[in-house]
């Protein structure tokens, strides 16, 4: 071991900058192997969709789809409604309104899961955020959880009458996907 | 291991060909003459069992190969035709079904083997370890078999495994969802994901021949852990591995094939799920998702931890804590037969499993879930206080002299006696 430290000189220059050159091609050549897993073009280019939302009577609920994935779309009862709104803040795990159109910081009231004056209709993914799960409550007849929502039969996840979690294993609540209404009877999500 | 292969060309051919490419000197050396313990039990005969599965699964997964068509609309009905139209399809689907549940007995009896007999002490941490690695890629490997017939179960098995993924999102925002996101080709699961799911189950099984092949040569470096744990010391503690070892390994084989072929011809679908013949609906979660039974002790792991990222990172861990076990047993003595204590602490591992195994396959409720973390908690206190602790405070019973010294009458240093070697007594 010498104390003395040799200046850099011409081929240390060139090692390092040719062990770069590898690298970087290496990593270069290797990126197309990742990214030709992630969803293409195709995947991605999905249309909007409208739904028509005049058959669907107070209490009712229909499933819809989009990019590939159900979509809950439920006319609440007034009593429903009453129930969500009730709830204080501090009772939800997820204090997080998940809503697209909102930032996440807004807090998980049940005014910010739908829209001004079409509280009745509560739109969401209906995509158990434990697992990814379709939970239980969208047929008649389906449990409900104990908090009157849905019911993720999965790993046992209860969602409220907002979508929001309140009992389980699941982190999140329901997302709400970003959609509008079209008129007064129609909405077009994505 | 001090061994030589006693290969000795017999024509000028095979003299000129061992100059060239010694193999059939190595093979000698490797599977004829190379010295195993004299006291190897029926356990020990699980190895051989394993390569067979391995070779079985990759013979007839091949063949299913040519008649499988991996995508979305025409995978279920493929397998469908293999079990119906495809000349002897019936057998071999049922011998690659059946040979994944049988894969998965005979693993679990090898790895409950190295634990009771401590055969993942010095000097076979790099062998054991080269085991856990091979026991992962199975576990992939399985599952994304599971995956292409498209049943309900495939669907919704692999949204839910996939979507463990998605608990990185606690961690950096966004992250899990993109990994998913990648796995999947999509934004749920599609065709797309059941066709990369296909290229990667035939490529992983020679990922893991590869690693059989480390896992042997790892083996015969360090010679074979033996019901005693004690090294082979003199000649006498030894016998060739053909024909002693090799015959023994026979006779558990078959032993094993009964089984197995019990279940191919006799109850081909025991061991599956009757949903998974419903074909695969995005739109309908079976009520009850439950994975083949070789998944259920983690699946009740994942469950037992009431946060996503938590029952994830135990998942997991339960199968990394594995790797660290060379180091977490503290105990200088190697086999559980000498060790007193020890010993009940095992059998209350193997409780724990079976336990979850049961617990795994029951709706997460009431009871379930409190057992659950019960056999949870003993599983990683097992390893990680046990394992230490006992190995400082326990003493040990005396151990034999040799290998010999404990089979043999005469107290062994005498030469073999008949062909077998002595069966173990307790």
């Amino acid at each position: 071991m010498t104390s003395e430290v040799e200046d850099p000189d011409r081929r240390d220059f060139l090692v390092i900058a040719g062990n770069a050159f590898v690298a970087v091609g290496a990593a270069v050549t290797l990126w197309p192997f990742v990214a030709q897993m992630n969803p293409d073009a195709g995947a991605q280019a999905l249309a909007s969709v409208e739904i028509d939302l005049s058959p669907v009577k107070e209490g009712q609920a229909i499933t819809a789809m989009w990019r590939g994935k159900p979509i809950f779309i439920r006319n609440r009862t007034p009593e429903e409604i009453k129930e969500a709104e009730a709830v204080a803040i501090a009772d939800l795990p997820d204090q997080s309104a998940r809503n697209d159109l909102l930032p996440e910081t807004t807090p998980a009231l049940d005014a910010n899961r739908v829209k001004d004056g079409k509280v009745n209709w509560l739109i969401l993914i209906g995509i158990c955020t434990h697992l990814g799960c379709i939970p239980k409550g969208q047929a008649m007849g389906d449990s409900r959880g104990d908090f009157g929502g849905w019911f993720c039969p999965c790993h046992g996840s209860h969602y409220d009458t907002s979508g929001r979690i309140r009992k389980g294993p699941a982190p999140r609540n329901l997302e709400v996907p970003p959609y509008a209404f079209v008129s007064d009877t129609k909405i077009k999500i994505g | 291991m001090d061994h030589t292969s006693n290969y000795e060309p017999k024509s000028s051919f095979a003299k000129w060909w061992d100059d060239r490419l010694p193999v059939m000197r190595l093979m000698q050396g490797q599977l004829i003459d190379f010295p195993t313990p004299r006291n190897l039990n029926y356990l020990w005969t699980f190895g051989g069992i394993l390569t067979f599965c391995l070779a079985a699964q990759i013979m007839t997964g091949v063949v299913l190969a040519m008649h499988y068509q991996p995508s979305a609309a025409e995978a279920f009905n493929s397998v469908e035709a293999i079990r119906r139209d495809v000349n002897y399809g019936w057998m071999i689907r049922n011998f690659h079904a059946v040979g994944a549940s049988m894969f998965f007995i005979a693993v679990y009896i090898h790895i409950f083997r190295g634990l009771y007999y401590g055969s993942y002490k010095a000097p076979r941490e790099v062998l054991w370890i080269i085991g856990v690695l091979i026991f992962l890629v199975m576990m992939a490997t399985a599952f994304m078999g599971y995956a292409l017939p498209w049943g309900q179960m495939s669907f919704w098995g692999v949204t839910v495994i996939t979507n463990l993924f998605s608990s990185l999102n606690e961690i950096i925002s966004g992250v899990g969802t993109a990994v998913v996101q990648w796995l999947w080709g999509g934004y749920s699961v599609s065709g797309t994901t059941l066709n990369r799911f296909f290229s990667l189950h035939y490529l992983l099984p020679f990922v893991l021949a590869g690693l059989v092949i480390l896992h042997i040569w790892a083996l015969h470096v360090s010679g074979q852990n033996n019901p005693t744990g004690l090294d082979i010391k003199t000649k006498a503690d030894a016998v060739p591995m053909y024909p002693y070892a090799i015959a023994k390994d026979a006779v558990g084989l078959f032993a094993f094939l009964l089984l197995f072929a019990w279940f191919v011809f006799f109850l081909p679908d025991y061991l599956g799920h009757a949903d998974n013949y419903v074909e695969a609906n995005p739109l309908v979660t079976p009520p009850h998702i439950v994975p083949e039974w070789y998944f259920l002790p983690f699946y009740a792991i994942l469950r037992a931890i009431p946060s996503k990222l938590g029952g994830v990172i135990a998942m997991f861990a339960s199968i990394v804590v594995l790797v660290f076990v060379p180091w977490l047993d503290t105990s200088r003595v190697r086999s559980a037969k000498y060790r007193p204590l020890y010993k009940w602490f095992f059998w209350l591992l193997v409780i724990a499993c079976l336990g979850l195994g049961y617990l795994g396959a029951k709706p997460p409720e009431g009871a379930y879930v409190i057992w659950s973390r019960i056999f949870t908690f003993y599983y990683f206190a097992h390893f990680l206080l046990v394992m230490p602790i006992l190995g400082l405070i326990e003493t040990p019973k005396p151990l034999p002299k040799s290998i010999s010294a404990s089979v043999l009458p005469s107290g062994g240093g005498g030469a073999p006696q008949g062909a077998a070697a002595a069966p173990e007594t307790r």
